[in-house]
């Protein structure tokens, strides 16, 4: 038996779900954020399968670039959670109704 | 064979991480569950021929964004209070029913595609030669954007920092340490 890149890619949808229902499922904004952090990994893990099964660099390249944006996603993201803590003292998503959600 | 065996034991652990990261009631072992996942996903880079970029993963991901992440969650205190109360009925089923149905609908539509892919070629191997022979050739414009869009995040956090303005630090300054006993347990 041999693991194929689609076994990889399996395992990126399944992490990418799970990612996805804890996005819907949990208030705290912090838990939210990090979720969006696990899709971005599975994406990724499915990018370098597919590139190494293709036998191309580029699909390392392309989840560098993903890598890059997430890290500056993460700076900017986590930058206005602390300001809303500030403001509000809370960091949970249910309290944050400012715009009628 | 070692392979399967690898690939096992490091999806099982990307999987519980991942769980626990959606489950955990304290939001640091949310965070560790995260941390777990990405060692493991560093692991499959590794399998798969992608050497700098595990290289990589391990140290901004699990070094610099998880530091970053624990920092926020010190600074603003671990929730306690988190509301588990469900306002919209039906919430939790409902959330996990989407969330299997995806992963049903991915798998169906994404299983063509992985079955008439050919086998291992073995020839992309990302070591930091490769990647830079390519990043510095191919994508030299996109590496020259990234480099805007890193200054300009890190120019919008600072921004952000000082948006509340003076008058209101002192005071925001005694919330935070109000809490701050909470952290500890």
């Amino acid at each position: 038996m041999e693991v194929t890149g689609g076994w990889y890619m399996a395992l990126g949808a399944v992490l990418f779900c799970i990612g996805a229902a804890g996005m819907l499922l949990r208030r705290n904004a912090l838990v939210m954020f990090m979720s969006i952090e696990l899709m971005l990994n599975a994406v990724n893990l499915s990018f370098v399968a597919a590139g190494n099964e293709l036998g191309v660099l580029d699909g390392q390249l392309a989840a560098l670039f993903v890598m890059v944006v997430a890290a500056a996603e993460v700076t900017v993201g986590l930058a206005i959670i602390v300001m809303v803590f500030r403001k509000r003292a809370t960091a949970s998503v249910d309290e944050l109704s400012g715009m009628g959600g | 064979m070692i392979e399967v065996l690898v690939f096992a034991i490091f999806a099982v652990v990307a999987v519980a991480g991942a769980i626990t990261l959606v489950a955990a009631r304290n939001p640091v072992h949310s965070a560790i569950g995260l941390l777990v996942t990405m060692f493991s996903v560093a692991v499959f880079y590794v399998l798969n021929g992608a050497h700098f970029l595990a290289v990589v993963q391990v140290l901004i991901y699990a070094g610099a964004v998880m530091t970053l992440f624990l920092f926020v969650i010190m600074l603003i205190g671990v929730d306690k209070t988190e509301d588990r109360q469900e306002r919209i009925p039906f919430h939790r089923p409902i959330v996990i029913g989407l969330g299997a149905g995806l992963l049903v609908l991915i798998l169906l539509a994404g299983r063509a595609t992985w079955v008439i892919m050919g086998g291992h070629s073995g020839t992309a191997i990302g070591t930091i030669e490769d990647i830079s022979g390519e990043l510095f050739g191919t994508w030299m414009l996109p590496f020259q954007s990234t480099v805007l869009l890193l200054t300009i995040a890190a120019v919008g956090t600072v921004a952000l920092a000082r948006y509340p303005g003076r008058r209101r630090r002192t005071r925001e300054f005694d919330a935070g340490e109000d809490r701050e006993p909470e952290v500890e347990d």
